[in-house]
């Protein structure tokens, strides 16, 4: 993360002063710091309101009975959490909420059940294989229906907004196999090993 | 099927919101409406939490962005993706992807505009779109909430999920359409 983040500022900078950018990239650099701040308080209120119903759901048993439904696949998923933790219940409410689209039930959820998961955590500061596996199964899409790109056909006058849903679920299979089984993978890679991770080696 | 989704969706939410605590309420005797507040309080917290890490990071991206970088590196791999067949004005919206979701939206219907939604270069953005995340701001906050700080192999997997997700989109799309 640390390159990355590094890289595209370096990168950012060098092309201004080729191009003769540079007035673009600090304005840029304001408003996209304005932007962040609004939009983490933009996700306050959804937030809250599903970790309301969450709560709900949780107290009545019904996120619990999901999780079971779903223990098959958390056990190879997620071999490090304990089968009854309310981890696995988080993680199946999100996986749910982001099948069915509902991306502003799904990022409450997955936030927390990385709450969860950090319970779990021996070192507060760095990730889990758990944790990677669940960030790399979110930012692979598990969506069903790709809604947004739905309505923006729409809009567009396609003939058939939906016929690319058939085609969305199969390209979406093939990412979201890829980074779990490469998560996996490099979880075993000495590189990546938590417990020779030192500041700034290998947590890149 | 459109109609369908469409109503399935306007349904989800407000289903969810009665039926949940409807059934705590009568069926498991939960204080639904205590149970709430204990639940939404913690929404406050992980809101300001996150500030941080996104301001870090749509920063960069945005400083990257405003800069012109994106172009050259679509002059760069233009000749790669070209060996493949791979339309080159699909590739910015794959680059942005996981950097922006609005900006890649942007561009999705720019691409609409000029080539029609139902051309192969409007299904191919829209498979994409439909098929990957945007990696960067997920990372961000989901780790952000927790001050996860060392991601180790977190963004390298997302990043090879993403790449599959734009070769496989343009994989089943030629040979789909």
């Amino acid at each position: 993360m640390n390159i990355v983040w590094l890289s595209l500022i370096i990168l950012a900078v060098l092309t201004a002063a080729v191009r003769g950018t540079m007035p673009e990239i600090s304005k840029a650099a304001f408003t996209s710091a304005t932007t962040a701040v609004e939009l983490s308080l933009g996700l306050i209120g959804a937030m809250s309101l599903f970790l309301g119903l969450m709560r709900v759901a949780q107290d009545a048993g019904l996120v619990q009975a999901l999780a079971r439904l779903l223990r098959p696949l958390f056990r190879f998923l997620f071999p490090s959490v304990p089968q009854d933790h309310p981890a696995l219940g988080a993680i199946a409410l999100n996986l749910g909420a982001n099948m069915l689209g509902l991306g502003d039930a799904a990022t409450p959820m997955g936030l927390k059940a990385m709450q969860e998961l950090q319970t779990l955590n021996p070192s507060q500061d760095t990730a889990t294989d758990a944790m990677c596996t669940f960030l790399a199964l979110n930012s692979s899409s598990v969506q069903l229906v790709p809604a947004v790109v739905i309505g923006l056909r729409a809009a567009a006058g396609s003939q058939n907004p939906s016929e690319i849903i058939l085609a969305a679920i199969l390209a979406t299979s093939c990412s979201t196999l890829v980074a779990v089984a490469s998560a996996r993978l490099f979880s075993r890679m000495p590189y990546f090993k938590k417990s020779e991770s030192q500041p700034g080696g290998g947590a890149q | 099927m459109k109609e369908f989704f469409q109503a399935a969706s306007n349904w989800v939410v407000p289903l969810l919101l009665v039926g949940i605590p409807l059934f705590a309420f009568a069926v498991k005797r939960v204080k639904v409406y205590e149970s709430f507040i204990e639940g939404a309080k913690e929404g406050f917290w992980i809101g300001v939490k996150i500030i941080p890490y996104l301001v870090a990071i749509l920063v960069a991206i945005g400083m990257f962005r405003a800069s012109g970088a994106m172009g050259l590196l679509v002059a760069a791999l233009r000749p790669v993706t070209g060996l493949i067949g791979f339309p080159p004005e699909a590739l910015p919206v794959a680059l942005l992807r996981p950097l922006s979701g609005s900006g890649t939206l942007g561009l999705i219907s720019d691409l609409f505009q000029t080539f029609g939604p139902d051309s192969f270069i409007g299904r191919l953005v829209s498979v994409i779109e439909g098929s990957t995340e945007t990696t960067f701001y997920v990372l961000a906050i989901y780790f952000g909430s927790i001050s996860v700080r060392k991601a180790r192999y977190a963004l390298p997997a997302s990043l090879l999920g993403d790449l599959t997700g734009v070769a496989a989109a343009f994989i089943v799309c030629s040979l789909l359409f």
